[in-house]
């Protein structure tokens, strides 16, 4: 698809209003549960600060969620709203959107939630496209159930469970998004307040399944996982702590990072790996700049973003590329499951003559 | 020659032959000749779980039993007085079923050594004397069909395959069926490929022309139409009547119909019928379990529509969770589950009724859930439109017990008119239902109607009702997650409430006991309707009195059960599985009702239970001579299951 057919209509059919709306009016009266200091609460924050200027009518906005201390979000949130089951709130959410045109979709769930349990929905969710958007609160760590590794820890992890380190390789959920064909794949932080809304509204205008993972700090069960990454002192970054440890993607731009050189651009940047057909991180001098990959979210083809997302560390996180990874558009499985119906609804304007047709069809009888 | 016509008041037919050879179409092509000359029927499919297990083998017989009669009929029959075997596998599996003096027509062409041998024969039977005690016609079906289709050029391979069709010719001359019906069904079938066609019929119009010309058929049989109450109507299988149901009752709702399901034997034909049925709203998702098929349904009841999930035992177990949670939303939602053999995988192409209790208790916590079952494959049209009516009025999952043997079996059934069905009101919620201290209007969603105790079905796009539900335990009344003990308490005897006020709107149950006079009770549920009445007649048949009643809500029951189960002496409840109605029974009303039970993946046999009946009648009759049943008219005559 091309560039110049973006943004997409993710919200058409949704009814809007012109009335000015507020944090306030999207804030349930139910007390807030997390443990202070909790992640969430910032993405909680963050989701009611941009709804209303979403220019929504808040009662077609829909919140579904699985189980897990994220999950919990729906609560707090004066829209409609289901707290599920386990890792079922792509399943129950694709029944929802495709029942409903008229509704913005939201899923809220866990690392463990979507990636353990709920695995097989997530990845379903993604390939139909159904018009819905996730945020997964990655805390890399079952946070509900007190503290248990989860499918994105990384080896090693010690936990209640595995007391001498978990033993299994861990999900990237992008890169898990992408293999699937996702057409909407970004990351986020919960404490970059800036970058998460902008991730979360290009999510909302996204027609098609949009997933966003948001790396949400667990201060009780994983305190500290993202503290690389986000530069804090005592992650003891060698180099330039944040600057050095995340990749902002920008689509259209060469992917530069790091402690800014001269030029007040990154002095690190990402150029294809003609050896492993992948991408890798090289110190930019004046030689190499014009090889720099210049982002394309756009490309058909989810190959490069999926080089990109390898960026990633597995293990503790000291690196990892941010923004929108891969946008594209493709038809949403909800609009063509609701288009057949409607083609084959043409000239059925009677349900009830046709009721009467379709009981009495076939080789039928009559005694008198 | 002048061939002889005798008058017969009923058959039962068996078709029998390889997986490959076509028998399920030739039974069903028989079946709607028979339907349309007007004869009372009931059929039997009987197939392997294999697509094609390996050919000429006993595991790769495929068979379809009907039973027509000049009168009306209960059961596909116990013992075929026809066999058409078109192998060896096929003769070897069946023949036991016969009962003396029944007709085989065998299909000679398979009967070499290697096929004999494939099928467990040491010697060729038709050439010593195991089968002299059955009218045998051993017939070179396959060679005289080549022979009959040789002018189409088909090659060989392909020319066999109408054998058929020769064989449906055959038998449809022996019984006088009209053949215009399946004449037309094969031209519409074959439509796209003229050869195939003309040598299907060709093969058709030969089998019967050999009938009317051999002398190895010298008796054609007539079995005169039988009286039906008047009305228009049609031949059907349960999975049909079930899909045509669940459109009935959502156009009754005016709901938009959504099915989740995945794909599993039994079920699936319901998935595939409705999924022809787009005008009439209905949305199918083949989802990738049966957890995102409920899930997804679910999804959209919260969203107003009318959810459905299609499946079988296995995929209950799958489902279990999120039927939970449907009880605890209070969101309608139907729950089919078409039973078939277990436990684990079982026997996915056999009957059963052995998911009665997991549809009743599978799942944790205390999670009631109301139970409505088909007797009859028509009647799976009354049940699914029923299921709908409770799920809708009282918002609550409902499950749908129907099974293997009423989903593939079929009979004659009266079309209803749209004013007999019930009208079904989602009554949606629009406004807000309560007020605060401070007099301003909110919407609680766990307020509750006060007959049915249903909550207000509250869906997204309303302004104003905007609520949080879910599976942490509710507050009564404003629904916000609540770990009050006393809540709970009243929580969890509240839905168990909703669910028994069902039975305030059930009408009192129906017992034939024409004289009054029984003292034994057969009480039965869901596919077992057909085998015990027709036991039922022969036991009454015999001079002896026994009362029958059969139960459409297995959960709740209906109001005036127990008191029914007390007025008899003793109660016998025949199943297909171990005693898990009499289980419920005795648990509920203290009853010590006797069970009848088998498991076989088969339906129960009339004469059977008919004999474990008279037993019963006859060693409680005699527990107290005084009041032996005393009735006059003791004849004995022949009579039909
Ligand atoms: C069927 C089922 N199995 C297990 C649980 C227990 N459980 C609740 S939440 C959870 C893990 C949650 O982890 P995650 O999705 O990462 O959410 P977090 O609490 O970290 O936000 C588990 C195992 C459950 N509620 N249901
Ligand atoms: S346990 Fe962790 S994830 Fe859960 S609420 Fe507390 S801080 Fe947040
Ligand atoms: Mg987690």
């Amino acid at each position: 698809m091309t560039t110049t057919e973006l943004p997409f209509p993710g919200l058409a059919g949704v009814p809007t209003t012109d009335a000015p709306q507020n944090r306030k009016e999207y804030t349930s009266d139910q007390e807030v549960r997390w443990c202070p200091g909790c992640g969430d609460y910032a993405v909680l924050a963050a989701v009611q600060g941009f709804l209303p200027e979403l220019g929504l009518r808040r009662e077609n906005i829909v919140f579904v969620s699985g189980i897990g201390c994220s999950s919990r979000f729906p609560y707090y949130l004066d829209t409609y709203g289901m707290h599920s089951i386990h890792g079922r709130a792509p399943a129950i959410a694709t029944g929802l959107a495709t029942a409903r045109e008229d509704l913005s979709v939201w899923v809220v769930t866990g690392d463990g939630d979507a990636l353990s349990i709920g695995g097989n929905h997530l990845i379903h969710a993604l390939r139909r496209n159904v018009n819905l958007k996730i945020l997964l609160f990655n805390n890399r760590i079952y946070g509900l159930t007190k503290g248990q590794y989860s499918p994105t820890s990384e080896i090693g992890k010690v936990t209640k469970s595995t007391p001498m380190g978990s033993l299994d390789q861990p999900f990237n959920p992008v890169s898990l998004a992408l293999g699937a064909e996702a057409t909407f794949v970004a990351r986020t932080v919960d404490s970059d307040r800036k970058h998460l809304t902008e991730v979360l509204s290009a999510a909302a205008a996204h027609r098609g399944t949009a997933l966003v993972e948001i790396y949400q700090n667990c201060p009780i069960f994983n305190d500290g996982a993202f503290d690389a990454i986000k530069g804090t002192p005592r992650a003891g970054n060698a180099d330039g702590g944040a600057a050095d440890a995340l990749i902002p993607l920008r689509h259209g731009e060469p992917i530069r990072f790091g402690v800014p050189g001269e030029d007040g651009q990154g002095t690190k940047g990402v150029v294809r790996d003609t050896e492993t057909g992948g991408v890798r991180i090289v110190e930019v001098t004046a030689d190499n700049q014009a090889e720099l990959l210049v982002h394309d979210a756009h490309a058909d083809d989810p190959t490069t973003a999926f080089a990109i997302s390898r960026l990633t560390d597995a293990g503790y996180l000291h690196r990892a590329p941010v923004g929108i990874f891969r946008q594209v558009q493709r038809p949403t499985y909800d609009d063509l499951a609701r288009d057949q119906v409607a083609t084959a609804s043409q000239g059925t304007d009677d349900r009830n003559a046709a009721l009467a047709n379709l009981l009495g069809g076939g080789d039928t009888w009559t005694v008198v | 020659m002048a061939k002889q016509v005798k008058q017969l008041d009923r058959v039962i037919i068996r078709f029998a032959g390889d997986s490959g050879d076509g028998m399920q179409l030739t039974g069903d092509r028989f079946t709607q000749e028979t339907a349309s000359f007007g004869n009372d029927l009931s059929t039997l499919p009987n197939f392997p779980a294999e697509i094609r297990a390996p050919q000429g083998t006993l595991p790769g017989v495929s068979s379809f039993q009907v039973h027509f009669a000049d009168h009306d009929i209960l059961t596909p029959g116990d013992r075929p007085d026809v066999l058409v075997a078109m192998n060896p596998a096929a003769l070897k599996a069946n023949i036991g079923d016969l009962p003396k003096g029944a007709t085989v027509i065998v299909d000679t062409h398979d009967f070499n050594k290697r096929n004999l041998a494939k099928a467990g024969y040491a010697e060729d039977p038709l050439e010593t004397d195991q089968l002299d005690e059955y009218q045998l016609h051993a017939v070179d079906l396959t060679g005289m069909t080549v022979e009959a289709v040789k002018e189409f050029g088909l090659s060989r391979k392909n020319a066999a395959r109408a054998k058929n069709m020769f064989a449906l010719g055959l038998v449809s001359w022996m019984y006088g069926r009209p053949t215009e019906t399946t004449i037309s069904f094969l031209e519409k079938r074959f439509a796209k490929v003229a050869d195939i066609r003309d040598a299907n019929i060709a093969a058709f119009k030969a089998g019967w022309n050999f009938g009317e010309t051999t002398e190895a058929f010298v008796v054609q049989y007539e079995i005169k139409p039988a009286p039906m109450s008047s009305g228009t109507y049609r031949n059907i299988t349960g999975n049909l009547a079930l899909a045509y149901g669940l459109v009935a009752g959502a156009v009754q709702a005016d709901l938009p119909l959504f099915l989740g399901s995945y794909p599993i034997t039994p079920a699936s034909d319901i998935l595939h019928e409705l999924s022809k049925h787009k005008r009439f709203g209905v949305i199918t998702f083949q989802a990738e379990d049966e957890i995102a098929g409920i899930g997804a349904a679910l999804g959209a009841s919260f969203g107003g529509a009318l959810g459905v999930t299609t499946t079988s035992g296995p995929g209950i177990a799958l489902k279990s969770e999120t039927i939970g949670l449907a009880v605890m939303t209070e969101l309608p939602l139907v729950v089919v589950d078409v039973q078939r053999g277990g436990p684990s995988t079982g026997l996915p192409t056999k009957t059963e009724q052995a998911d009665l209790l997991q549809a009743m208790f599978g799942r944790n916590g205390e999670s009631p859930l109301p139970i409505v079952a088909p007797q009859s494959p028509g009647d799976c049209f009354d049940a699914a439109v029923e299921a709908i009516r409770i799920a809708v009025t009282y918002r609550t999952p409902v499950m749908l017990l129907s099974d293997g043997m009423l989903a593939n079996g079929s009979e004659p059934w009266r079309i209803p008119e749209l004013s007999e069905l019930p009208t079904i009101d989602p009554a949606f919620a629009t406004e807000p239902n309560h007020q605060t201290g401070e007099g301003k209007d909110e919407f609680w969603p766990y307020v509750r109607d006060e007959a049915t105790l249903a909550r207000p079905w509250a869906v997204p796009g309303t302004a104003g009702l905007e609520h949080r539900i879910g599976g942490l335990e509710k507050g009564d009344g404003h629904g916000n997650i609540s770990y009050d003990p006393a809540n709970h308490d009243l929580m969890v005897r509240t839905r168990q409430a909703k669910v028994d006020r069902i039975a305030d709107a059930l009408p009192p149950l129906q017992v034939d006991d024409p004289s009054g006079r029984a003292r034994v009770l057969v009480l039965g549920w869901g596919s077992t309707y057909g085998p015990i009445g027709a036991a039922v007649r022969r036991v009454r048949n015999a001079g002896m009195e026994v009362a029958q009643a059969h139960l459409r809500h297995l959960n709740p029951f209906p109001k005036d059960l127990g008191e029914v189960l007390k007025r008899y002496d003793a109660v016998m409840v025949p199943e297909m599985n171990l005693g898990q109605l009499s289980l419920l029974l005795r648990a509920k009303f203290l009853v010590d009702v006797v069970g009848y039970n088998q498991v076989n993946g088969m339906p129960i046999k009339a004469a059977d239970l008919a004999e474990a009946v008279t037993g019963l009648v006859e060693s409680t009759v005699g527990t107290d001579p005084g009041a032996a049943s005393g009735t006059a008219d003791r004849t004995h005559q022949e009579v039909s299951s």
